[in-house]
This record gives structure tokens, C-alpha cells and sequence, in this order.
């Protein structure tokens, strides 16, 4: 018990050490957390009318980033699956960086989800009325505690083993890791369904929405992880193989050609029947009495990701520039997709056919920057601590001193998803 | 345990840097601490005016209070309405009458699309005046078609009715199958056995979750502090209608409960001045909705997603609007025909369904119940 407190001492101890790049990486997060924190506590103080939603339009940014990374978090699996199943040497020793960031973008989807409440005072409400299983958010409220238990657990035994130097016992984490791969898909297939269950909202009523949302979460998420790794192998000791890169580029662009498949047959339902169900898809895509404000993006976010699409399938791609450039244009292109361009479209026009238009404002946005920012500075410190643990720098019988010593800082990437 | 001494950068020994050392964490932890304080400077208001109360955080969900919690419950709402508005309010825990199954009906060839309606639900109703939140949306309708997508929801006109157009009135349907029920994570709104779907204010936790699910646009959400003038309470107030209701909840039609409940007419309706709408005991044969129902071709709004209204539409030609003289016609012309035809006054021993025909704003209120209660 006392050398596992001494673990966690060590660990965030370490978590303020690092070089001047490290620092400044740090430093910009926690700005930015500050400032999400200020926001949203204007927020409290005034309530949801700060952000741009209205009666009309009733979910809007938050609920767009959460079904985003809702879809992340379940693509740890696609390190998890080729690891476990398929036996892959290349991304053994990598996929715990997949399910940590499975676990700080569960961490970002709850609080999104927590920052949409108009009183979140009365979270406790949920322990002592809980309309499960009627409720499809009741099950979302459990698959994702779940999840995020499942992780955390995976991935502080493993690390906490390397820190005693000891051999994992499969029995303690080889089922966790096959209910999680199980887990995964039920988190974002809940998620869907809280969408498609709504009969008064066409454009979500629909049995592909869960499919898609599974598809487009195995390329978004692995893309990241591709960058993810990128950096690692560049800021750290740590070893990444460059035959890791080519197994999660085949799973993306397999992913993505899905993904987009799945999009084109909602598409042509919608356009060919040209009923009044369209209306919606119709208000996405080409725009509704003169009200065309998603246009752009949602073609923007099509191209995007078509160019990166074109691009997993030439060689041109194992390029590792050229990979990383695909990377960022798809988790672009998907979270504009699945975020903005699912769920504000669902809106316009209302049940009762009013056109509302729906734009974040500059608090709204604050807050959702605060959030990405504060999930990006947990994954940081989870993988700067990781990396010396795993690499057999920290462990229980060395001085503190010795993780430090002569190592190359962790840091990330600027968010390019955002 | 001499290992567990800090070391900020590299670990060089001596005192003089162990102090710089000291010195550069404890500034650090200082600012970082003043920045925090200052991110969370809005909440400041929160120490010096609490919003909520010890006793609100801990009360109950509405179906579980005791006779003595709801009563101190009730109690707190009697105190915050006069502390707020100077007004003392009358608030009960008004209970569904045994057999009674509300419906409403009404009768689109009579609406005129004055929004009468819609303001005395707002004033009988305590809805917030700004922002302003509205539970009945009148659409102005061009004849020919049922697509709420070609209706006008914002039509300023100096004189209703248009010729050229129809009225429909939308309001919370108090669906049999409510959707909005069905996904309320938290219970906090519900079907009551008088078949009224009502919202506990003091347990909903605003996801908007059952906004979303609504297939007619019937649910309203706080956004910012609801905020009526005193001299405009309503002071006759129940614990699951028309209370003063606080930011971040759901709200929504719940047919006046804290009328209809004691044999009264909803305010939409009593307001009506052409006798469009209709409401009553729909499991009273003897009621005049019973008599509309089954004698009129009524409708529902989308019946396709299956979530079985307690609020019906009909045209009856019979009974145009007063104000339209060539419906009047034209009315005055198929009930001859019936007559001639049938030999006999529609509605065969029923209620007179054109009783009120021409009936004024401000004309005696009549009760669904007929004064039985």
C-alpha cells in the first residue's frame, strides 16, 4: 500500500518535470483550462443562455464534442483488436497509448455532457432516480463509467507492474482487455442510439447512424493515435516502430472508405426519395429557404475527407509527412462530420418546421477549448509518466532522481482536431 | 524516504540552488493559485446571494415526498415567490380527480389566429416575460396543405384571419406514449393518471434530452433566469404547474392543472373568442369531447411517429369563425342540408356542439365538469 502511494507521489511529481518545450506545452494547456474554467463558471452564474443554443436548436457544440469523443475513446480497440487478437508485434508494446487516450477522452466527453446541464447541482438526481433501461442516457451514463473503470484498470496495472518490476498476471488483465474491445463498441453504439431512438427527429431516426458512428470513430481515432505516436517517437526515447505506422494506416483508410460508403447510402436515401424527411439532410448539405449556414462545412469536411481517403490508397502515403497530413485532414473532416453536422441538423427545421439557425458563441467556445485543453494536459501527464515506468527508469527501487535524469521530454501536438 | 525530496529540473545538490529551487516552486504554486481564483471569480456572487437552499438541494423527487415534505416544500416556494415578488401566492399540491382522462379538441375551421391563447396562457401560466417563453405556437397555414414546414410561425398581420390561410395552434399534446417521458434520464417528468405529462422543476437537471425527443416542438428550457414582473404573478399557483420556475429546468402546456384539476376550463380556452377550442373528460359520455371525438373526423399531428395525442384537431364547416363571412355561408348552407337530409340537429342528444357559436372574449367561463365539483 505504501510503495502504490509512493507510485502515485512519484507520478505527479513527475508530472512537473520536464524541459522548456515540455513547460510551454504546458503552460498554454493550463491557460487555456483557466480560461474555459472562467467561462463556464459564467455559465453557472447566468445560465445556458451564454452559449447559442436556443428552443429551436437545443443541442448544439457540447453535445457535438462529446458524440466526437465518445467515437475516440471507443477507437482504443483498434490498437487493442490486432494486439490481442491478431497477435501484431509491431503495436504490443504501443497500445497503451491507445487506452489512455481512451481514458482522457472519456474524461472530455463527461464533461461535456456535464457542462450541458442547466443544473448540475442536481447530478445526484441520477443515483436516486435512475430510468434505466428505459432511458438510452442511462445506459450511456453506465457504459461510460464503465469504460473509463475498464482503462484506468488495464492501464494502471500494467504500468504499476513495470514500476515493481514485476510480470503481469494475465488472469488480472487479459479479460478486462477482451470485455473492453466488447465495451468499446457498446459506447458508441449507445451513444448512436441515443439519436437514432428519436422518432420526432428524422435526420437521426435512422439504423445506419450507429454503424456510421463506429466507422468513422476507427479512422478518426487510430488517425490521432498515428500523430500521437509520431510525436512520441520524436520527443522520447521510447521506441515506435515505423511498421506500427503502416498496420493503423491500413486500419484507417479501411475505416474511412466505410465511413464514407455509410455516408453516401444516408445521402442518397435521403436526396432520392426526396420526401419531407430530407428536410434536415437537405439543410446540411445544400441549404433551406436561403438559410445555408452548415453548407460549407459540411463540404468542407467531405472533401477533407476524400482528399485524405485518395491519399491512404496511393503509396504516396507510406510517407510518414504525407500519413500525418492525411491524419489531421480526416479528424478535421470527422469532427465536423459527426459533431456540428449531426447534431445541429437534427434541429433545423424544428418538428414544427421553423428554421433556426444555430451558431457557438465566444463563451461557448471558451468552454469547449478549456475541455479539449484540460483532456489533452491529462493525456500529456498520463503518457510522461507512463513512458519512464514502461522504459524501466521509475520503478519502486530507484531513487526518484533516476526517471529524470538525461531524458527527453513527452509532449504533444497542438490539437489538430480542434 | 529521502527520495521523496522535491527536484524541480536537474538534480543538482547544494543549498543555495535547493532554495532558487524553493523559491521558483512556491511562486509557481502562487500564481497558479491566483490565476485559479481569478478564473472562478464569476462564482463570487454565490457566496454573498446562495441560490439554493440546504432543505431544496435535499428534497425529494415529487412521487416520494411525504404530506410533510411536500407541505415544506410547498412552504418554500410560498416564501420565495413573496421574497421575489412581493406577492403572496396560493400554492397547493393539486392531485388528478379519480376517472377523469383529460382531451382537448379543436376545431380549425373556427381558430381565427388571434394568439389570444397565447398570452393568457403566459399570464395564467407565470411563463417567463424575458426571455420570453410561450407554451402555445399559432402557425398561419396556406389552405390546401397539412406541412407545418409551408406554415408562417411569426405572421403580423393587422387583421386576422387571412382568407388565404388556415390557423393551427400547436401545444403539448399530453401524449399517450410520450417520448419525452420515455428518456428523461432522471424521472423528473411524467404521465399523471389524469393522462397530464408534468415536469417536477425542482428535480429536472436540464439535459434537454426530452426537448430533443418532442415531436411537436412542445418543451421550453430555461436558458437564462425566468423573470415576470410583480404586479404580473399569477398568484394562484400549484407545486406541478404554473410556480415560478427556476433557470436550467424544463417547462412545458400541462393543461392548467391547477384549474382543470377543480372543474375549470384552461385558460387557452376560456380566452378563445370564437369557441374553437374544446376540453373535458374524455372518459364522460356525456362530455363534449366525447361527443367530438366520436362524432367528428378528427385528426392528430404526425400519427406516424406513434405517440398517441390527447389533443385532437377537426374542421367542422358547420361552425366556421364569426369572422368570415363566406365560411359563414357556407356553414349556414351544409347545416340546411343536413337538416333536410337527416331531419335532425347534429350531435343526436349530445351536447349542441354550435352552442357557442359567436362567443366573445370575457363571456361567462364554463366548466368542463358542468359545475358537478
Amino acid at each position: 500500500m505504501r510503495t502504490y502511494l509512493q507510485f502515485l507521489w512519484r507520478c505527479f511529481r513527475l508530472s512537473f518535470v520536464g524541459d522548456r518545450r515540455y513547460y510551454a506545452w504546458m503552460f498554454v494547456l493550463t491557460a487555456f483550462v483557466l480560461l474555459g474554467i472562467h467561462a463556464y463558471s459564467r455559465q453557472l452564474m447566468q445560465g445556458l443562455c451564454t452559449t447559442g443554443m436556443t428552443d429551436q436548436v437545443s443541442w448544439g457544440f457540447y453535445i457535438a464534442n462529446f458524440t466526437f469523443l465518445v467515437g475516440m475513446a471507443a477507437a482504443a480497440v483498434m490498437l487493442v483488436i490486432p494486439v490481442y487478437i491478431f497477435k501484431n508485434r509491431e503495436l504490443h508494446h504501443l497500445v497503451i497509448f491507445g487506452e489512455l487516450f481512451a481514458v482522457a477522452a472519456i474524461v472530455m466527453a463527461m464533461l461535456f455532457v456535464t457542462v450541458d446541464l442547466g443544473r448540475p447541482e442536481r447530478f445526484h438526481h441520477l443515483l436516486m432516480k435512475f430510468n434505466f433501461p428505459t432511458s438510452m442516457l442511462t445506459w450511456d451514463v453506465l457504459v461510460l463509467n464503465g469504460y473509463l473503470l475498464l482503462n484506468l484498470h488495464i492501464c494502471g496495472y500494467l504500468v504499476y507492474c513495470a514500476y515493481r518490476k514485476r510480470q503481469p498476471g494475465k488472469v488480472f488483465y487479459i479479460p478486462f482487455v477482451f470485455v473492453a474491445i466488447v465495451w468499446a463498441i457498446s459506447i458508441h453504439t449507445v451513444t448512436a442510439f441515443l439519436y437514432s431512438g428519436l422518432g420526432g427527429r428524422p435526420f437521426w431516426n435512422s439504423a445506419v447512424v450507429a454503424p456510421r458512428f463506429l466507422a468513422s470513430a476507427f479512422s478518426a481515432g487510430p488517425a490521432f493515435l498515428i500523430l500521437t505516436l509520431t510525436v512520441l517517437g520524436r520527443f522520447t526515447s521510447y521506441p515506435v516502430a515505423p511498421r506500427a505506422f503502416m498496420t493503423l494506416r491500413v486500419v484507417v483508410a479501411v475505416a474511412l472508405s466505410i465511413n464514407m460508403f455509410l455516408l453516401g447510402s444516408e445521402a442518397f436515401t435521403e436526396f432520392y426519395t426526396d420526401s419531407a424527411h430530407g428536410a434536415s439532410a437537405e439543410y446540411l448539405f445544400l441549404g433551406l429557404h436561403g438559410r445555408w449556414a452548415l453548407v460549407p462545412w459540411i463540404w468542407a469536411a467531405v472533401a477533407l475527407n476524400m482528399i485524405a481517403l485518395v491519399l491512404l490508397y496511393l503509396p504516396v502515403s507510406r510517407n510518414l509527412k504525407v500519413l500525418q497530413a492525411a491524419c489531421v485532414m480526416l479528424i478535421v473532416g470527422i469532427w465536423i462530420e459527426k459533431g456540428m453536422g449531426m447534431i445541429v441538423p437534427a434541429f433545423v427545421p424544428t418538428p414544427l418546421g421553423e428554421i433556426v439557425e444555430y451558431l457557438p458563441t465566444l463563451n461557448e467556445t471558451l468552454v469547449t477549448l478549456g475541455i479539449w485543453a484540460g483532456g489533452l494536459l491529462i493525456y500529456t501527464i498520463l503518457v510522461r509518466v507512463t513512458v519512464p515506468v514502461l522504459e524501466g527508469r521509475l520503478t519502486y527501487d530507484q531513487s526518484f532522481a533516476a526517471a529524470t535524469e538525461g531524458v527527453g521530454p513527452v509532449s504533444l501536438p497542438t490539437p489538430e482536431s480542434h | 524516504m529521502s527520495n521523496l525530496r522535491i527536484h524541480e529540473g536537474p538534480a543538482t545538490p547544494g543549498p543555495d540552488v535547493s532554495r532558487r529551487s524553493f523559491l521558483r516552486t512556491g511562486a509557481a504554486a502562487v500564481s497558479g493559485m491566483a490565476a485559479l481564483a481569478a478564473a472562478l471569480s464569476p462564482l463570487r456572487e454565490l457566496i454573498t446571494n446562495p441560490t439554493i437552499s440546504v432543505d431544496q438541494f435535499l428534497q425529494k423527487h415529487y412521487r416520494e415526498m411525504s404530506p410533510n415534505e411536500m407541505e415544506a416544500a410547498l412552504g418554500r416556494i410560498r416564501a420565495k415567490v413573496e421574497e421575489r415578488y412581493k406577492v403572496r401566492p396560493h400554492v397547493r399540491d393539486v392531485k388528478a380527480m379519480d376517472g377523469v382522462e383529460f382531451a382537448y379538441a379543436l376545431n380549425l375551421s373556427r381558430c381565427i389566429g388571434c394568439r389570444k391563447c397565447v398570452h393568457a396562457c403566459v399570464a395564467e401560466n407565470n411563463q417567463s416575460r424575458s426571455p420570453e417563453i410561450q407554451y402555445i405556437r399559432v402557425l398561419e397555414m396556406p389552405r390546401g396543405t397539412m406541412d407545418v414546414e409551408k406554415g408562417n410561425h411569426h405572421y403580423d398581420r393587422p387583421k386576422v384571419p387571412d382568407a388565404a390561410h388556415f390557423y393551427l395552434p400547436v401545444q403539448c399534446h399530453q401524449c399517450a406514449n410520450p417520448p419525452c417521458v420515455k428518456v428523461c434520464p432522471v424521472e423528473a417528468t411524467w404521465q399523471e393518471p389524469d393522462g397530464i405529462t408534468v415536469i417536477d422543476y425542482d428535480w429536472c437537471i436540464g439535459c434537454r434530452y426530452c426537448e430533443a425527443a418532442c415531436p411537436y416542438w412542445a418543451r421550453r428550457f430555461n436558458f437564462a433566469e425566468p423573470s415576470v414582473a410583480s404586479e404580473q404573478i399569477n398568484p394562484n399557483m400549484a407545486y406541478l404547474s404554473n410556480r415560478p420556475r427556476d433557470r436550467g429546468v424544463m417547462e412545458k402546456c400541462h393543461f392548467c392543472l391547477h384549474r382543470t384539476r377543480e372543474g375549470r376550463m384552461p385558460a387557452c380556452l376560456e380566452i378563445c373568442p370564437t369557441g374553437a377550442r374544446k376540453f373535458g373528460n374524455v372518459l364522460d359520455p356525456a362530455s363534449e369531447v366525447f361527443e367530438i371525438i366520436k362524432t367528428k373526423r378528427v385528426f392528430v399531428l404526425k400519427e406516424e411517429v406513434g405517440t398517441l395525442p390527447r389533443f385532437f384537431y377537426y374542421f367542422d364547416e358547420r361552425y366556421p369563425n364569426a369572422l368570415d363571412p363566406e365560411a359563414l355561408a357556407i356553414g349556414e348552407r351544409l347545416r340546411r342540408e343536413e337538416g333536410e337530409l337527416f331531419g335532425a340537429a347534429p350531435g343526436r342528444g349530445g351536447p349542441d356542439l354550435g352552442a357557442d357559436m359567436g362567443a366573445v372574449a370575457g363571456a361567462t367561463p364554463v366548466r368542463w365538469d358542468g359545475g358537478r365539483a
